[in-house]
């Protein structure tokens, strides 16, 4: 039975400044709503969650990736399809622990902070981009692979760049699935 | 119609959509006078015909209505029993239709949880490291295809055993979950499919696999 060829996915065109300010209001009205930023950056992560686990159902049925079998397969597909299929760009992938189980995403350019200069005064430990953590951590979930995503570096928070850092957990038993009461 | 059904099966191995598109399965009605020359049994809450098959008549038939009313279960749309009811001369001449039984909802979910658990016995019956499951299944009358995804969401889809192009239409069927189930911020994610354009994309899609695919007679 032979896969058939990866169709082309398509694309209805819509202004990605709309996404981006879209994405803007978002963190605006949720740092409005929560005076800590570890609650903004729960919630972010939160919201993500629940994105990346239907997303990643669009993303099998439209990139006919087929099942991998490392740890560094799987980042390099995250990289190198995923991101490249919804954010347009391609980070770059590290490993960072010689055990491998951490490896990181270096994003050069992220569409999302395009018109960010700095983080307000007081919100210094706001992760922005806390959402693609989110989504990260909930595409593997459905996956049954148990990650830890978050932000090491930030370029908002004046590192040089800004890097995710996943870190695979132990892999979820796919044959304790138990019912969702 | 060359593709009888289309079942979505979650990740405990809950029924959460069902599609049954078939034609209208045969029926028979007949007029009878005592005594019935059919033997009739009672099976699962339904009056089966057990033996005397004869026009168009079959074995397994079940008793679908009497005098034009629907029977429910094993009784009438009275209240009455069916198998007393036609066991009294005094109700005859009787009309009684008898046809194939639809499944009832819950021996959908019944069935598919069975499948699950099969499905899974099949991958590891294999000597082979990593196999799938089950992916097909052939009978005579009908062949039935499973494709399971890597978040462990299987779509079966039961055809006939001439229609091509099922492995396409099952990938089809899992970009439809994904777009019109999934994105819709107001399904949860495990529960059952209540999704109008779902449906209706689905059905499209059904349409045009039969017509492309099938080699074999009618549709």
């Amino acid at each position: 039975m032979s896969r058939p060829a990866p169709r082309k996915p398509e694309y209805h065109k819509i202004n990605k400044d709309l996404f981006v300010l879209t994405y803007g209001a978002l963190v605006a009205q949720l740092c409005k709503d929560y005076e800590k930023d570890e609650d903004v950056n729960t919630y972010l992560d939160k919201m993500g969650y629940g994105i990346g686990t239907r997303l990643v159902e669009d993303f099998l049925a439209r990139s006919c990736v087929g099942r991998c079998h490392s740890y560094s397969e799987i980042t390099d597909i995250i990289a190198q399809v995923a991101f490249k299929m919804y954010l347009g760009i391609t980070p770059s992938v590290t490993c960072n622990n010689s055990s491998r189980n951490e490896f990181s995403l270096i994003l050069d350019k992220n569409p999302l902070v395009e018109f960010v200069e700095e983080l307000p005064a007081g919100r210094s430990s706001l992760c922005y981009c806390n959402l693609l953590c989110g989504i990260i951590r909930g595409a593997l979930e459905m996956v049954h692979l148990a990650a830890d995503v978050t932000f090491l570096q930030d370029r908002l928070k004046g590192d040089s760049v800004t890097e995710i850092g996943i870190t695979f957990l132990k892999k979820l038993d796919e044959k304790k699935y138990r019912r969702k009461k | 119609m060359a593709i009888f059904s289309v079942y979505v099966v979650n990740k405990a191995g809950g029924l959460i959509y069902h599609l049954d598109s078939y034609a209208p399965r045969a029926e028979a009605e007949k007029t009878f006078s005592y005594p019935l020359d059919l033997l009739l049994k009672l099976h699962d809450e339904r009056v089966l015909v057990a033996f005397g098959q004869r026009d168009g008549i079959r074995v397994g038939h079940a008793v679908l209505a009497i005098n034009g009313k629907d029977v429910n279960g094993k009784y009438t749309a009275d209240g009455k029993e069916v198998l007393e009811y036609l066991g009294n001369p005094a109700n005859y001449p009787v009309s009684v239709r008898f046809g194939r039984p639809r499944l009832t909802s819950n021996e959908k979910l019944m069935l598919a949880s069975m499948f699950h658990s099969l499905f899974a016995i099949g991958s590891q019956l294999s000597p082979e490291q990593g196999s799938s499951g089950i992916e097909m299944l052939e009978t005579d009358t009908f062949k039935l295809h499973c494709f399971q995804t890597l978040t462990g969401i299987k779509f079966v889809v039961l055809a006939d055993p001439r229609q091509a192009g099922i492995d396409s239409l099952l990938r089809k069927i899992y970009e439809i979950y994904s777009d019109f189930a999934l994105k819709n911020p107001f399904y949860s994610l495990e529960m059952p499919i209540r999704c109008e354009l779902f449906e209706q994309n689905l059905k499209l899609a059904l349409e045009v696999a039969e017509k492309a695919g099938t080699f074999g007679p009618g549709s």
